[in-house]
């Protein structure tokens, strides 16, 4: 029971994480139809973005004030808005109107741009560092015999908290409904005097800011931080982004259930069936998906007309 | 029908024969004059080279030909890799009862060698097929995503493989079976023997050839044609007639196959240091690199491709930490600027290059012009938008 319970807490955790990444993958693919493939890079730059500030601010040591956090993640995630912003007018705007490939080849270039520039020493350096505790791990509460610690109960609580607003910013305002014409069909939106290309700024922005809080969570969680090209980030961008397709690409609630099942899968995986190899079942399921609802859960079957 | 009359029967064997002329005298002249003439560290680089071009070329094939945006080339360069390296490996002590027989181009063991590349190169293929299958009835973007998916899944299967690599008295008590589990693990296959040095680079140039023939025939093949018309239009080329699926599933067969080749010629190159790590999702983006940057679609342009990526860093050392961000710059600019590659879907002698020399030669006086005329246009610019702003209000 208490291994089961102390599961559950980690697909919780994981599969928040993972609907934080899953959610930007998701947004961009809805408005633009392709894949951001420099998204995991903005995760990881809002992670170090995070440090980096935490260490401007001196709260790189413990004993950092209770505003401390709320305050890196804010900025961190303004600061991801901001270098998705600039990724979408640089790299992607030019090649609104261009083949699906080439769009694919330039978003690995950013990829591949983003992960070595980091890696400079005049920005990140090669050196893992330790994300600065600003969460107590200390338990909260204990269920079932399983203490269970602060920061991920922030975690979840800040998830499902931004995903809420998410969810209401794309329902319920006049950007959501210009966001969803824009994804229905540019053009057309274009004509009803949508701003496209500010809505689609807009999108990648959130999209950024979702992804950073993802990654500072991620260092607040696991507080290692790998240099920017290490495969560890690219992989969690690969899994939220098999969440965001298994639960429906495009599709804000579908990119959440993905993401709690992927975790599911992973943690459970790994805890009963074989630890060595989580992600043998995360791909696994991407596959057997792909094979038989290639909308994913959520999505609507498209047909592709000439 | 084509207009040139058909070749007798004597013709055609003749030129058929071709490839193989070629292929041997290259491979051969290579063998003893270049890489006995030259420098060590030149002879290694070639090597390189030569292996750079296998998988540029084989990418390119379903790359470039097909359209189909494949991101798991390193992973069929792994399955290549370790199944020419177990093969030559145990297959040397199973056989000639000594780990490697080094001596002669096409000796005892060098033919192992390339009967190990073969070998893995064609269960390459056979993962192409598998993967194939399901990815691609999808489109594009999920493709690629599948194949890169497919490449960690080898990568982590590599890993989990028993970490050590038997010793000659060993082998001689283990059944073939139990052997296949026995790859070196994470720590890479250790001891395997080196037939591809400075010294010894015949079977790089062998395969170098047979690829780029094999490629250059199946694009002014009907096949090939197939496969262009697959990725300018896949609903129009299937309206023709076209069956898309097996022609793409054919095309990522044929590209594993030789990626397969790449690998095992890169694990002999290496000798005993082919580690899992280094097959992952960078191996397969340098390879991207090479067909985008040559051209989709054109076996010159990747030669080329080829040849400047692997010197540029030998010939800047210093450069080294800017390396990949040079890579990243260069894919988005092209992209960018010329998304079909340098040379696009034509060959080095296709190209018009009167026409390349002509705006060589004009580049100065239109820049200037581009130059003189950016306020104006800038001006424009932020009136239409001025406009746009007041039409919104009104």
């Amino acid at each position: 029971m208490t291994k089961f319970v102390q599961l559950l807490l980690q697909t919780l955790t994981l599969g928040s994480l993972y609907a934080l990444i899953a959610l930007g993958y998701t947004l961009v693919y809805g408005i633009l139809r392709f894949i951001n493939f420099a998204h995991s890079d903005v995760v990881t730059f809002g992670a170090w973005i995070a440090f980096a500030i935490a260490g401007a601010l001196g709260w790189a040591s413990t004993g950092s004030p209770v505003f401390a956090m709320p305050v890196v993640m804010v900025l961190a995630m303004a600061a991801s808005a901001a270098l998705g912003f600039t990724i979408e007018r640089l790299a992607y705007r030019p090649l609104r109107k261009a083949l699906r490939l080439n769009v694919l080849i330039t978003a690995i270039g950013v990829s591949l741009l983003l992960q070595n520039a980091g890696q400079l020493q005049a920005l990140f350096g090669k050196d893992p560092v330790k994300m600065p505790r600003l969460l107590s791990e200390a338990p909260l509460f204990k269920l079932a015999g399983v203490q269970v610690p602060w920061v991920d109960v922030v975690l979840v609580v800040l998830t499902i908290a931004l995903v809420i607003a998410l969810q209401w910013l794309v329902f319920r305002t006049k950007l959501g409904q210009a966001m969803r014409a824009v994804s229905w069909s540019e053009q057309t939106a274009a004509l009803m005097g949508v701003p496209v290309d500010k809505v689609v700024s807009i999108t990648f922005m959130i999209g950024s800011a979702l992804a950073a809080a993802g990654g500072v969570l991620y260092g607040l969680k696991y507080r290692q931080l790998n240099q920017t090209a290490d495969a560890l980030w690219m992989l969690l961008g690969l899994k939220a982004f098999v969440a965001a397709v298994v639960g429906g690409i495009g599709n804000v609630r579908g990119a959440v259930l993905g993401a709690v099942l992927i975790a599911f899968i992973e943690v459970f995986g790994a805890g009963y069936v074989s630890s060595k190899m989580p992600d043998l079942f995360v791909f696994g399921v991407l596959i057997v998906m792909l094979l038989f609802r290639p909308a994913g859960l959520l999505g609507t079957p498209t047909v592709e007309k000439v | 029908m084509s207009a040139r009359a058909t070749p007798g029967v004597a013709g055609a064997a003749l030129r058929s024969l071709y490839p193989i002329v070629i292929g041997f005298t290259l491979a051969y002249l290579m063998q003893t004059v270049v890489a006995v003439s030259i420098d060590d560290y030149y002879s290694k680089v070639l090597i390189d080279i030569g292996i750079a071009i296998v998988l540029g070329v084989s990418l390119g094939i379903v790359n470039g030909y097909a359209g189909q945006f494949s991101l798991g080339h390193a992973g069929f360069m792994a399955i290549g890799g370790y199944t020419a390296a177990a093969i030559v490996y145990y297959g040397s002590i199973k056989l000639f009862g000594t780990k490697a027989i080094y001596g002669g181009s096409l000796g005892p063991g060098e033919l192992l060698l390339c009967a190990g590349c073969v070998a893995g190169g064609a269960l390459a293929a056979v993962a192409g097929w598998l993967v194939g299958q399901p990815s691609l009835r999808l489109r594009g973007d999920y493709l690629a995503i599948v194949t890169l998916g497919f490449g960690e899944i080898i990568r982590v299967l590599i890993k989990q493989t028993d970490d050590v690599v038997l010793s000659e008295k060993k082998v001689a008590a283990a059944s073939w079976w139990s052997l296949m589990d026995n790859l070196g693990g994470g720590f890479g296959f250790i001891g395997g023997p080196r037939y591809i040095d400075a010294k010894n680079p015949f079977w790089v140039w062998l395969f170098v050839v047979v690829v780029c023939l094999v490629a250059y025939r199946l694009k002014y093949s009907n096949r090939g044609r197939q496969l262009l018309a697959v990725r300018e239009n896949e609903i129009a080329a299937e309206a023709m007639g076209i069956k898309t699926t097996k022609a793409k599933v054919s095309a990522f067969m044929t590209s594993a196959f030789f990626a397969g080749i790449g690998g095992g010629l890169y694990a002999h190159e290496l000798g005993n240091s082919m580690r899992p790590a280094d097959l992952g999702f960078q191996k397969s983006i340098d390879i991207v690199i090479i067909v985008v940057l040559g051209g989709m679609g054109s076996i010159s342009g990747a030669v080329i491709a080829a040849i400047a990526v692997t010197l540029l860093p030998e010939l800047f050392r210093s450069f080294a930490e800017y390396r990949m961000i040079a890579y990243a710059l260069a894919l988005i600019i092209v992209m960018l600027l010329r998304p079909q590659g340098l040379l696009g879907l034509q060959e080095l002698w296709e190209v018009e290059w009167r026409a390349v020399g002509r705006s060589i030669v004009t580049a100065p006086a239109r820049l200037v012009r581009w130059v003189v005329t950016a306020p104006t246009r800038a001006r424009a610019a932020l009136k239409a938008a001025a406009d746009r702003r007041q039409e919104d209000r009104s």
